[in-house]
């Protein structure tokens, strides 16, 4: 009978209900005297003797009522007030002449009030220096990182001791690693604070290196006013050490906006390594594939607003099927008929850049439009308190490498990779082979229009989406091909890297344009020395 | 005679050089003489627009000379007009004198604009006009000079030598746009006021202009003429066609390279240079690569390799581009894009290739009706 419970279980579950009855009931009393206690504080607070309000506040400290930390620091910043009507404690905030009122524990407006109304909680000192050693200890024990976070910076090199015990205290559990540093910090510039001479010796030595602009500020700061040579000496030599790791972390940083600029170059140049590289076509147009594929993220995005998160891994498929059925058309209407005279092609697919141009801003619009980024693609990856790495740019640094290895598989492993070099090596030889000569021209020139309609959705998370995006990058790629070596697919990547690093490595000192004009004529002058670019093609391809 | 060589076998060009004359002389006399009103008036706007369209074609027998003639695309000329067109710009800056908005006697209103006390010493010289003009020759041809120098010495030939133009161009555009290069940046040189004394928004000055554009580009046309009909135009032609081989023979191809390379950069700075006063402005913009790929187009419309297809090419396209911005704006790209694909697909040889076409059918169809056909 399912309807029936049997009876040793009826008595379990009974029991078991009862126990658990008692467990609330003990849950609530206990809850209740807890709240009795804060609520006796509160009142104590108003009460005209100061030691009355010490006690208060360490009842209150004591409590763990999650509005203790709160309520404590309104009464350090002197904003913490009692109401004459109904001894309520309220928050105050003048306006216009009058207090603007709020409830001090749960945050609630409760409208104007003139000043004679209200009274001031009055503090003096050794409260101050209670409530600051209540606050720290209040905030550092906060089960939430961010606040343990915003806690330590906030008594960074506080020299009290009561605050150096909590911070002492809180740095055996502390697991956060973010929260350990700032604590060890904290700890080592109120050592510097010291009278003695080994403690700030040996603050000193916990500050050397550290890549906190705190930890520099405290080190100038002592510079300023020490005496002791001895001191003096190893403070300096410190600063020096600090210096030459943050020189040494802005490197790395530069590094790293170069690679992220190259994987930029890179991602643009890629397709036409295939087309103009493999084919030999020189495509005018290859920009506005990557326009293409920019706007074809858009239309994603415009089509699943609510899923912008995910928007990018339908953009990446549709953006390389809409570029490259688009290459295909291209390829089939007009570049076939144009092999073998490479400066006519240049001069039609101008033309067809023109018109991808136009229908763009005809048919979506003449101005940029707003392409989103997905959440997971914002904020950074803090390496240490000097180094940074955007998320955007970090993963279009991989997806750029991603897209490169695929390529490399693709025209290595393939039997569609194998005939597209047949046909690249030696077309007559290659279609007596029984390779269809025709399907792998409109396939390659897909593959690599379908690759610059990805680069163009990476694109679109860097850079302003519009009808003149695919002229920007239309030279740079070209710079990136030549200067790697035609038909070298490495070349690209190697060339691709090299030219951001050195235009970011000559920005400091040149400004971004001049870099820029540096680097093409300096790529300019290379071509005239190794006219075949970095990696020349030897052998036979060669003579193409 | 050398002009009557020049033209001998050149049915195109004397019918070219026929209908300039025409216009110059017709158009300043619609202009002049006929009233404001008449039908046959031919207003100041459309004699200065008529300037400009003849710079364009001077430049676009420039590029035809190098493209048509030696087979290098150059996708720099653009970059050559307008050096030639800041040299005459930096003129015009310098006879604006105290008139300009700030009023400084000798500074351009926009080194005072950016604080600078004086005159920057590639400015120097600028205020006389000799100077200027030689300026706009010499520079564009130093340029060409040295990029070909090193271009033509390491073999950089075909579609790589395009790019390297570019690449030059686009790092031209750049370098321009910079305030602190000292050529007004962004907003390029504007708001001439006169030259050589003349009041440049007078209507005699315009039609000035305007004769000078039609007799330089009448005096290119025929020194452009001279080196193709040359022995040094026929190297050319071999080199475009055989390069190697002209090489083996035993002709220094870099040289004969370099010299017309060079030439036709000078006669791009020329154009620049009667092109700045006619439309008032110099600005970065010109260097921009489209321009450079744009002029090219005309050339192939109006026919490769005939000097005179370049000045028809030029003339069209531009006609078209004016009438089209006017009527369709939305449409001129779409038209000039499909010009670039149309004309390399369907019109290799383009409009004179039309004409010698239609000439031979005709000179081939009328022999076949009287004689006994001959195989070819």
């Amino acid at each position: 009978m399912p309807t029936r419970i049997p009876l040793h279980r009826g008595i379990w579950i009974s029991s078991l209900l009862v126990l658990l009855c008692l467990f609330a009931v003990t849950r609530v009393s206990a809850e209740g005297s807890e709240t009795v206690s804060f609520e006796a504080a509160l009142i104590d607070l108003s009460d005209p003797s100061f030691a009355v309000k010490q006690a208060a506040v360490d009842v209150i400290a004591a409590s763990g009522d999650p509005r203790a930390a709160a309520l404590l620091q309104a009464l350090a910043a002197g904003q913490l007030y009692v109401r004459d009507a109904d001894r309520a404690l309220v928050l105050v905030s003048p306006s216009a002449g009058d207090y603007r009122l709020r409830d001090a524990l749960d945050g609630s407006e409760l409208g104007e009030a003139s000043r004679r109304e209200v009274k001031k909680i009055a503090i003096n000192n050794r409260m101050r220096t209670q409530l600051r050693t209540a606050i720290a200890a209040l905030t550092l024990a906060s089960p939430d990182p961010a606040v343990r976070l915003r806690a330590a910076q906030q008594m960074l090199g506080d020299p009290n001791p009561l605050v150096i015990q909590a911070i002492r205290d809180q740095l055996e559990e502390e697991e956060n690693r973010q929260v350990r540093d700032y604590l060890t910090l904290s700890l080592a510039l109120a050592d510097l604070q010291d009278p003695a001479t080994e403690i700030r010796l040996r603050g000193i030595d916990r500050l050397s290196g550290s890549l906190y602009p705190a930890a520099r500020n405290g080190l100038n700061r002592l510079l300023s006013a020490e005496t002791d040579p001895e001191v003096r000496d190893a403070a300096e030599r410190a600063r020096t050490h600090i210096e030459r790791m943050r020189s040494l972390n802005e490197a790395a940083e530069t590094l790293f906006f170069g690679l992220s600029l190259g994987s930029v170059l890179v991602l643009a140049a890629i397709g036409l390594a295939i087309t103009f590289g493999v084919m030999g076509v020189i495509n005018m147009a290859h920009g506005e594939l990557i326009m293409i594929g920019a706007y074809t993220t858009y239309l994603v995005q415009q089509a699943m607003p609510h899923w912008i998160d995910y928007s990018l891994f339908v953009a990446i498929p549709a953006a390389f099927i809409v570029a490259g059925l688009m290459g295909i058309l291209i390829e089939r209407t007009v570049i076939r008929f144009l092999y073998g005279r490479p400066l006519e092609t240049l001069l039609a697919t101008f033309g067809i850049s023109l018109i991808l141009q136009q229908l763009v801003r005809t048919t979506i619009s003449a101005q940029n439009v707003a392409v989103q980024n997905p959440s997971w693609m914002s904020g950074s990856l803090q390496i240490n308190p000097a180094l940074a790495l955007t998320y955007s740019r970090l993963y279009i640094l991989i997806f750029a490498l991603l897209v490169f290895f695929a390529l490399l598989v693709i025209l290595k492993r393939t039997a569609l990779g194998l005939q597209v070099r047949a046909v690249a090596q030696n077309r007559a030889m290659a279609r007596s082979m029984g390779v269809r000569s025709g399907r792998v021209d409109a396939l390659t020139f897909g593959l690599g229009a379908g690759v610059a309609g990805v680069a163009g959705v990476a694109l679109s998370q860097l850079t302003n989406v519009g009808p003149n995006m695919g002229q920007a990058y239309i030279i740079d790629s070209f710079m990136v091909v030549v200067f790697g070596g035609v038909g070298n697919l490495w070349g690209t990547l190697v060339a691709g890297l090299t030219l951001g690093v050195a235009n970011k490595l000559m920005e400091p000192w040149a400004g971004a344009v001049l870099a820029k004009i540096l680097v093409l004529v300096f790529i300019i002058l290379f071509i005239q020395k190794r006219p075949r670019g970095l990696f020349p093609q030897r052998g036979r391809a060669a003579d193409g | 005679m050398v002009l009557g060589r020049l033209l001998r076998d050149d049915r195109g060009g004397q019918a070219m050089l026929a209908v300039l004359l025409l216009v110059a002389v017709l158009v300043p006399i619609l202009n002049l003489v006929v009233p404001e009103g008449n039908p046959w008036h031919v207003s100041t706007y459309t004699v200065t627009l008529l300037g400009k369209y003849l710079t364009y074609a001077l430049l676009a027998v420039a590029v035809d000379l190098v493209w048509g003639y030696l087979g290098i695309l150059s996708l720099g000329h653009a970059a050559f007009f307008g050096l030639g067109g800041y040299a005459m710009g930096m003129y015009l800056m310098r006879q604006i004198g105290d008139r300009g908005v700030y009023g400084h006697p000798v500074l351009p209103d926009f080194m005072v604009f950016l604080n600078w006390t004086e005159l920057p010493w590639f400015w120097q010289g600028f205020d006389m006009f000799w100077f200027a003009v030689l300026m706009a020759i010499l520079v564009p041809g130093v340029l060409a000079f040295v990029f070909g120098y090193l271009a033509f010495r390491s073999r950089v030939t075909g579609v790589y030598l395009s790019i390297m133009t570019q690449a030059l161009t686009y790092a031209l555009m750049l370098a321009f746009f910079r305030n602190e290069m000292g050529f007004g940046g962004n907003n390029g040189l504007t708001d001439f006021k006169d030259i050589l004394g003349f009041d440049l928004t007078n209507d005699t000055t315009r039609i000035g202009l305007f004769l000078a554009s039609a007799l330089t580009l009448a005096l290119g046309y025929l020194a452009c003429r001279f080196i193709v009909t040359s022995r040094l135009g026929r190297v050319a032609v071999a080199i475009r066609d055989a390069e190697a081989r002209t090489r083996f023979i035993g002709y220094r191809v870099d040289h004969v390279k370099l010299a017309i390379f060079t030439f036709s950069a000078m006669l791009a700075g020329i154009a620049g240079a009667l092109y700045v006063p006619q439309v008032g402005i110099i600005n970065p913009g010109e260097f921009s690569p489209l321009n450079s790929i744009e002029l090219v187009i005309w050339v192939a419309i109006g026919g490769r390799a005939t000097l005179y297809g370049a000045v028809i090419g030029a003339v069209l396209v531009n006609y078209g581009k004016t009438y089209f911005t006017g009527a369709f704006p939305e449409a001129w790209l779409f038209a000039l894009g499909a010009l670039f694909v149309l004309v390399t697909l369907f019109l290799p040889k383009g409009i004179a290739g039309l004409f010698s076409q239609a000439v031979t059918w005709w000179r081939v169809r009328r022999p076949r009706e009287r004689t006994a056909r001959v195989t070819p």
